[in-house]
Formats: C-alpha cells, sequence, structure tokens
C-alpha cells in the first residue's frame, strides 16, 4: 500500500516512525472529502487526504507514519476510504485517546493499525508535540518520547485481521484454506 | 421452576437473537448474522471487492439491499457506470431489494418498503445506520468490505454494547421540533458522548411522536458515536408498519428492554423547557440557541437528507413558508427523502406550496448532503436540515454550514438570516 519500505521489524509486530498530531473528533469529511469516494484506490485518495485542512498538512501528513490525535478520531461518515487514504500516504498506525467505532472497524479491516491510548497521546504532547511513535500490536504497547506505554490488546479475531493485511484478505486466506481442505478431501 | 435469567437490554437481546447466543453482557464479541445488509451509492465497491475474491455466490441475496441514493442521477460517465454496474449485478445475482436512482435516501426507502422490522439486526454502508431503531430495529453503519464479508459469509463480528437510557418528558414549545431536541442531546453530550453505546429512546414524549420523529432521533445518535438507536416498538409502530409499509404484525418478533436492565447512564430531556437551536460550523456539537445567531446572513438553505426530508418535515417547511417568499439572493433547495415522499407532497400541495415560495424542488436522494447538487462557493453559508456541518461537505472549504430544524430552515429562507421560526409563525 505504502510506497515506502515497510517498517515493521522482523518477528515483530513492530511498526511506527514520525508522527502527525491532530485534534479532537476529527471527522472523515476532513480526512478525505466526499467528492473523491469515487475511488478506492489508496494512491489516489492519498492525493486528497486531509485537503481542507491545506497543502502544508497534506506534506507533513506524507513524511509521517503515525498519525495522533486526540478522542474521537475518525467520526461522521463511514467511509472505508478514511483508513484507506491514510495507508495510501504511508501511514501505518493510528494512536487515538478514543475512535469512532466505524472508523476504528474500517482501520482494522483495511489492515491500518488503529491503538487506542491516551496516555500515549499526552506524553507526546507533554515532549513538545511531534516526534516519534512505535506500535507493537501483538504486545499491545506504544512507546514515545522515551516512554512505553500499555494497551488493551486486541482481541484474537481482530488480530488475525490485522496480520493477514484486513478483512478481505483475511477472509481469502480462509476461502483458500478451505478449498485446500475439499482437495485434500476428495483425495 | 424456569431459570433465572438476568434483566437485558435492547442491545442484548437483538444481539443475542442474531448470533444464536444467549447471556451475552456488555464487552463481548460475537459473530452475528444480520437480517438485511444495506449498500448505497457505495455498492459497487463491494461488487468491485467481491470480483478481486474471486468469489460469484452469496450466503443470501435476499438479505442484499442496494440504493442508489448519493448521486442520483449519475452526474459523469464515472457514476453512470458504477450505478450500471450495481444494477446488472443485482440482476444477475437475482437481488430482488435492488432500489435505482429514483427511489430516494436508502433508509427511507427501506423503512417504507418494509424491509426494516422490529427485533431486526441490521448493517449498512453509513453512519445514520442507527436510523432503523425508529422501527424497533437494531442497526449500525459499517465499511464497504464489511458488507461484502457478509454478502459471502453472512455474518460480522460485533462488541455487545452498554445501553444508555435517553429519556424525553413534555410538550415541546411552540417552534421547536425533534430535530432540536436531538441537537441539545449532541450539544449537552458532545460528538463522542455515546461512543459505542446503545442509545434507548423513551420518556413521554418520545412515546408520543410519530415514525418519522423517531427517525429523526435514531438517525441524529449517530452525532453523538452512539453503535445503535432504539425506541420501543409500540401501536405507533406497528400502525406505520402495517399502513406505510405493509407489514403486518406476523412479520416481526418486537424485543423489548427488561426493567431492571443495567444502563451505563440514564440521560433525562425536559422537552417544555426547550428553545430552537442551531449547530453552528463545523462541527454538529456546536449547538447554540438560534437567537444567538439570528441575523447571520445566509446564500442557500438546503431541506434534505436522511434526518429532515420526510413527508412531515417538507409539511412543516411549507406550513411556515406559505404566502411568503424566499429572500432575494437565497437558493431554497429541497430535496424530498424518497419517492413516496414526493408523491405524497405532490398530491397535498406542499410541493406547489414550496415552489411558490420560490423553493427548487430536487429528485428524491441525499442530494446536497453528500455534496451532489447545492454546492457552496468560498466565503459562503447554508442552513440545512441534514446531520452533519463539517467542513467542505458542501462544496467550497471556506464555506460554512448550520444546522437546524426544517421550520427555522424556512423561516430563515424567508428572511434571508437565521431566524428563529416562533417569529415568522406567530
Amino acid at each position: 500500500m505504502s510506497s515506502r519500505e515497510p517498517a515493521e521489524q522482523p518477528g515483530r509486530h513492530r511498526i511506527g516512525g514520525p508522527t502527525i498530531t491532530f485534534g479532537e473528533s476529527v471527522n472523515t469529511d476532513v480526512i478525505i472529502p466526499g467528492r473523491y469516494l469515487v475511488s478506492i484506490d489508496p494512491a489516489e485518495l492519498a492525493e486528497h487526504a486531509f485537503e481542507p485542512l491545506g497543502p502544508e498538512v497534506q506534506r507533513r501528513l506524507r513524511a509521517s507514519r503515525v498519525v495522533v490525535a486526540g478522542r474521537n478520531f475518525g467520526c461522521g461518515s463511514a467511509r472505508e476510504q478514511a483508513a484507506t487514504c491514510l495507508l495510501g500516504a504511508g501511514i501505518q498506525a493510528v494512536v487515538a485517546a478514543s475512535f469512532s467505532r466505524v472508523f476504528f472497524r474500517n482501520a482494522i479491516n483495511t489492515g491500518l493499525v488503529a491503538v487506542e491510548c491516551p496516555e500515549a497521546v499526552t506524553a507526546l504532547a507533554a515532549a513538545g508535540g511531534e516526534g516519534e511513535m512505535w506500535v507493537d500490536y501483538d504486545e499491545g504497547t506504544v512507546e514515545t518520547s522515551g516512554r512505553t506505554f500499555g494497551f488493551a490488546p486486541y482481541p484474537s479475531g481482530l488480530k488475525e485481521i490485522l496480520r493477514d493485511g484486513g478483512l478481505i484478505p483475511h477472509l481469502m486466506r480462509g476461502i483458500e484454506r478451505d478449498e485446500q481442505r475439499e482437495e485434500r478431501a476428495a483425495r | 421452576m424456569s431459570t433465572l435469567t438476568a434483566p437485558r437490554t435492547f442491545a442484548q437481546k437483538a444481539i443475542e437473537r442474531a448470533s444464536g447466543e444467549s447471556g451475552l453482557a456488555p464487552g463481548q464479541i460475537v459473530d452475528a448474522f444480520p437480517d438485511v445488509y444495506m449498500s448505497h451509492t457505495a455498492s459497487w465497491r463491494c461488487i468491485r471487492t467481491l470480483e478481486r475474491m474471486g468469489v460469484s455466490t452469496l450466503y443470501d441475496p435476499d438479505r442484499v439491499a442496494m440504493v442508489m441514493d448519493h448521486i442520483s442521477p449519475a452526474m459523469n460517465a464515472k457514476t453512470a457506470g458504477d450505478h450500471r454496474l450495481c444494477r446488472e449485478f443485482a440482476d444477475r445475482m437475482g437481488i430482488k431489494n435492488f432500489y435505482d436512482v429514483n427511489a430516494g435516501i436508502a433508509h427511507i426507502v427501506l423503512m417504507e418498503n418494509g424491509l426494516i422490522r422490529p427485533g431486526q439486526f441490521v448493517i449498512g454502508t453509513d453512519s445514520h445506520s442507527t436510523i432503523y431503531g425508529a422501527l424497533g430495529a437494531f442497526g449500525t453503519g459499517v465499511g464497504f468490505s464489511e458488507i461484502t464479508a457478509a454478502w459471502v459469509t453472512g455474518k460480522l463480528w460485533v462488541k455487545v454494547p452498554e445501553s444508555v437510557r435517553v429519556e424525553i418528558d413534555g410538550e415541546l414549545p411552540v417552534g421547536s421540533y425533534a430535530k432540536d431536541v436531538m441537537l441539545k442531546l449532541i450539544g449537552d453530550l458532545g460528538a463522542d458522548g455515546l461512543t459505542y453505546c446503545s442509545a434507548e429512546f423513551g420518556g413521554s414524549y418520545v412515546r408520543s411522536r410519530s415514525v418519522s420523529e423517531r427517525m429523526t432521533f435514531c438517525n441524529l445518535a449517530m452525532e453523538m458515536g452512539a453503535k445503535n438507536a432504539y425506541v420501543a416498538p409500540d401501536e405507533t409502530t406497528r400502525a406505520y408498519l402495517a399502513d406505510e409499509a405493509g407489514v403486518g404484525a406476523d412479520g416481526y418478533e418486537v424485543l423489548l428492554p427488561d426493567a431492571g436492565a443495567e444502563y451505563r447512564d440514564t440521560v433525562v430531556l425536559d422537552g417544555s423547557t426547550l428553545t430552537p437551536k442551531i449547530a453552528v460550523p463545523h462541527t454538529v456539537d456546536n449547538v447554540v440557541d438560534v437567537d444567538e445567531v439570528s441575523g447571520t446572513r445566509l446564500d442557500q438553505v438546503f431541506i434534505g437528507s436522511c434526518a429532515n426530508a420526510k413527508y412531515d418535515d417538507l409539511e412543516i417547511a411549507a406550513d411556515v413558508l406559505k404566502g411568503h417568499k424566499v429572500a432575494h439572493g437565497v437558493r431554497l433547495v429541497v430535496t424530498p427523502a424518497s419517492s413516496a415522499v414526493m408523491a405524497k407532497a405532490s398530491r397535498t400541495g406542499v410541493l406547489a406550496t414550496l415552489v411558490e415560495a420560490g423553493a427548487m424542488i430536487t429528485n428524491a436522494g441525499c442530494g446536497a448532503c453528500a455534496g451532489n447538487g447545492g454546492a457552496m462557493a468560498d466565503g459562503e453559508a447554508t442552513l440545512s436540515t441534514a446531520n452533519r456541518n463539517f467542513q467542505g461537505r458542501m462544496g467550497s472549504y471556506d464555506s460554512r454550514i448550520y444546522l437546524s430544524s426544517p421550520a427555522t430552515a424556512a423561516a430563515s429562507a424567508i428572511t434571508g438570516v437565521i431566524t428563529n421560526p416562533a417569529e415568522v409563525m406567530g
């Protein structure tokens, strides 16, 4: 999805890098305006991610790996492209004080790591506002500003979806497994 | 002696019914099998995803409902192609619940056509799927990948939500409506006040309201982050289903919360002290009294959306506008919620009243609320009866959207500035 090399370290589900920080209740109309929903291509959508906030924010987004936000990130419309456009822009994780529930589902379902960790958001803000943030969604930790915070780990079903890169690849893998089982049974 | 069961909320009962599980508690995650999978203009994305998966059979085509509402009619060759893809797919797969570009807004169309029934579990590619609670169903929004997955597997994972009671009593003063009640609640509780919660609406005011007004409650509960909303089905619900939707009482199972069920919170509102409210740019919880911003210049007034473009909404607007003219330089755009609403408004003369006052009537659908038609130029302001005022949603990123009831919208169209409807209604 990203045009850059994956930052995931071998053997660990650790992802992250430079941050871009937003405030509270960032809505999906601002993340990806409705006029661009005629596309489902991550790269094309990424061109317009956060367009209402202007080119400077868009430039910073592309230089970042982690979106950091306050409460209720992704509120509003259920548009799945709000997660896809961030992946297209090279974002690997969103760490927020809290999420709107539809955005959270869409993030997991598109393979975008979404972590609720208000302590990490506060720590980054206290350390000056921007920096780096690293998420290990297997261990359930967020590192930033020299500190490590825990978050409630995902239920196993959600972890599997994330590991497979989203809901559709996860289902396809399941269908493949079923077909292989049927073939073996037929032999 | 029978086994004692702990009292349950509506959400617990609805998810137990859809999952076949019992004894579910808030926070538990289960697989649920929805009764209806609604997809709107996003349907083409589901079809493309299905093609990518290489799957050609659906779990149950009768549970699929498609409505071409967000971009109707097509605005260019791309969207016309998307519509055609859906039309042909519905034909090929034997999907009988396909509603084309003439039908109107998915939520309203599904309810009018008897697809939504009490007790059901319904998912839709639209956050405002909470609206199905107006008929006592569990409705919630998901992305297009999840609808595609449900087409194939028939299920999705769902977390049992905590529930909040919202009790509204008292008669509203003249000039205030269901929309004002909801704007008041959204302003008080905030854009995430009900996040992940099942919102159960009750109280004497709610019980006395029509299904249309209950739609307004349940629709706008989403703007506080609710997972679903609910009004307990009663005689009003039964009559709507029988008379408007052609569904007899033997066609559904009413689920009512038990006395003594556990709620995270109870919110109480006295309707008799309400005043007309308005959400000012750029968030829905930025709510003030209409009087605080009265006199603000408007370029456009939009009466539309799944929140407030049903028949009674248009009738209220027509009553206010009757014998008046829309102010010079103001565009009044009226987009009925469905073709059935439009036909009724045509028969009763409501449309004629609106047109004579200077309104332009568009075809039924999402229209300007989804950014199609009724766009604003830089620096302009619209007063809208819709449910979202996010930056850039209706055209220029440098324009402003205010949200109000149809009465406030109509009164303001006459004066050209934000106006308390009580002033015009006398």
